[in-house]
């Protein structure tokens, strides 16, 4: 059985239909990656993940337990950290409270600990933790967004657009950290439109396109595929 | 030493404004929403504490804390029942909410407690006269300043020191991003209302000490005042509802003594306008601009 598995979900803004009927499943231990244009349905697919947006058919299971009607707020202990497109930072608070909130679901007693672990991988927010975070850089309001997901200790971290707007060493720093929480253990959803870095760390890959699975298989194959290369690698 | 009996009258007042302001910023900076029945919270607050005292027979100070226990309930079924269902609607929608709540708790208060004003037995009475009888304070507008200090200063603490108070303010930044934290956006809605309400019944209370006339409509006009204040200082700013309370009560307070008694009021609201003018977002209100 599948960590996460995410079965024929159909989302609807209104009239538009965002979200057509996908299937895919991540297993524990795994880097999965979206990959897909702008409106491809990557973001609401997370959305729908997270509680945020509810799909109309369908359904979403986590460890065995279907996570539909459950509020978005209780999906976070359960397990599923989101860390979502544009960061979403709380700009008015410091960086420490954003750290904080992140704990918001964690018993107060393991708060030292697990600033600790974020403060080793983002050794920048350390220096800035009385800040105010919407004064940060944009790759620092990254790793904040990211720090602040991992207080919550999750199985499963889904990265938006994790590169979105940041420039090329800070992406190889983000794909790095991204790469060291996998190896300590976090399983990694991850969708990305920088095809080449993310299929490059990835086990297996989806495409999405209006909606629709339209290619799947191993970050390796997806690499090799013409029209992968085409349509997202510039070859 | 007159003009210091009214800048102490002009405070005392502002710290009316204050309190009540203090709620309508809280819920607005949480619930993006003006809660127009606030002022008729209070009058509730002034009623509940007055049926204590005269029917019932308790000591005055028990009597505001049994109007606060009523209007916190009160306020969260307000927000459960009326508010809550309209969370996705058009903010037009909540406000012609709020305004029907507020004519509900006039008429209400009409029928229960009857059109007769009620004359208030102030819990504090007495003056402080000083420099040979010059400044005479009364003891209920000092007790006003002090309270309203206490608690501006409590609700600063709380906002930035207790895990709830942090988790509203996430909650006015980004729902949503809230939401992923784990945090219960309902909850925190209803909680930010209880404390309003309970300032609305302290509120009440002190307003109706100072102006013993008790009637449905008393919380309309400080309501609409403090509504004013706290756009005044900037709405979502606790510190800006404080100020901004206080230097509505000054103006009002001074205007009344220098200018015109009939005139103060059209005065308030003219420094209101010229201050939205030179300041759009209030004296302390941040312009946020929204990243996209």
């Amino acid at each position: 059985m599948a960590m996460l598995e995410v079965s024929n979900i159909n989302v609807y803004y209104g009239s538009i239909h965002a979200i057509k009927g996908i299937t895919f499943d991540v297993n524990a231990g795994e880097i999965v990656t979206l990959i897909g244009a702008n409106g491809a349905g990557k973001s609401t697919t997370l959305q729908t993940i997270s509680g945020l947006l509810r799909s109309k058919t369908g359904g979403i299971t986590f460890n065995g337990k279907s996570l539909s009607g459950v509020p978005a707020h209780k999906i976070v202990s359960m397990g599923i950290a989101h860390v979502p497109e544009g960061r979403r930072i709380f700009q008015q608070m410091t960086v420490e409270e954003n750290i904080e909130m992140g704990a918001y679901t964690r018993p107060g007693s393991e708060y030292n600990e697990s600033v600790e672990i974020v403060f080793n991988h983002f050794p920048r927010l350390k220096e800035r933790r009385k800040q105010i975070a919407g004064t940060l850089s944009g790759g620092e309001q990254q790793m904040l967004a990211m720090g602040r997901a991992m207080m919550s200790k999750p199985e499963l971290l889904m990265l938006d657009e994790p590169s979105m707007g940041l420039s090329p060493i800070l992406v190889d720093e983000i794909f790095e950290i991204i790469k060291a929480f996998h190896k300590d253990g976090t399983t990694i959803l991850l969708v990305e439109q920088n095809a080449n870095k993310s299929l490059a760390i990835s086990d297996r890959a989806y495409v999405l396109e209006n909606g629709r699975v339209v290619l799947s298989g191993t970050g390796k194959e997806l690499m090799q595929s013409e029209e992968i290369k085409k349509a997202y690698l510039g070859g | 030493m007159e003009f210091l009996s009214y800048l102490i009258s002009g405070l005392s007042l502002g710290s009316v404004y204050a309190i009540i302001a203090l709620g309508y910023t809280m819920v607005y900076g949480i619930a993006k929403m003006l809660n127009f029945a606030h002022g008729d919270v209070i009058m509730v607050g002034g009623y509940i504490s007055y049926i204590a005292v005269t029917r019932a027979g308790l000591p005055g100070w028990l009597s505001v804390i049994v109007a606060m226990a009523v209007c916190t309930v009160l306020g969260v079924i307000i927000e459960g029942l009326a508010y809550r269902p309209l969370r996705s609607a058009t903010s037009l929608a909540v406000l012609i909410t709020a305004i029907g709540v507020s004519y509900f708790l006039q008429n209400a208060a009409l029928l229960i407690w009857g059109a007769n004003f009620k004359t208030y037995p102030s819990l504090i009475s007495g003056t402080l006269k000083l420099f040979d009888n010059k400044l005479s304070i009364p003891y209920v507008a000092m007790l006003t300043i002090v309270v309203c200090i206490l608690i501006m200063v409590g609700l600063t603490l709380f906002t930035s020191k207790t895990k709830m108070g942090k988790a509203m303010r996430a909650c006015s930044e980004d729902k949503g991003a809230a939401q992923l934290m784990g945090i219960n956006v309902n909850k925190t809605i209803s909680v930010t209302f209880a404390i309003g309400s309970a300032l609305a019944a302290i509120a009440g209370v002190l307003l109706c000490s100072s102006f013993p006339t008790l009637k449905p409509t008393t919380g309309s006009m400080p309501g609409i005042k403090a509504f004013t204040a706290a756009v005044f200082g900037g709405i979502g700013s606790i510190p800006g509802a404080f100020l901004g309370g206080l230097l509505l009560g000054i103006i009002e307070s001074f205007a009344k003594a220098y200018i015109s008694t009939q005139l103060a009021n059209t005065i308030v609201f003219a420094v209101l306008i010229v201050v939205l003018l030179v300041r759009p977002a209030g004296l302390l209100g941040k312009y946020v601009p929204e990243k996209v």
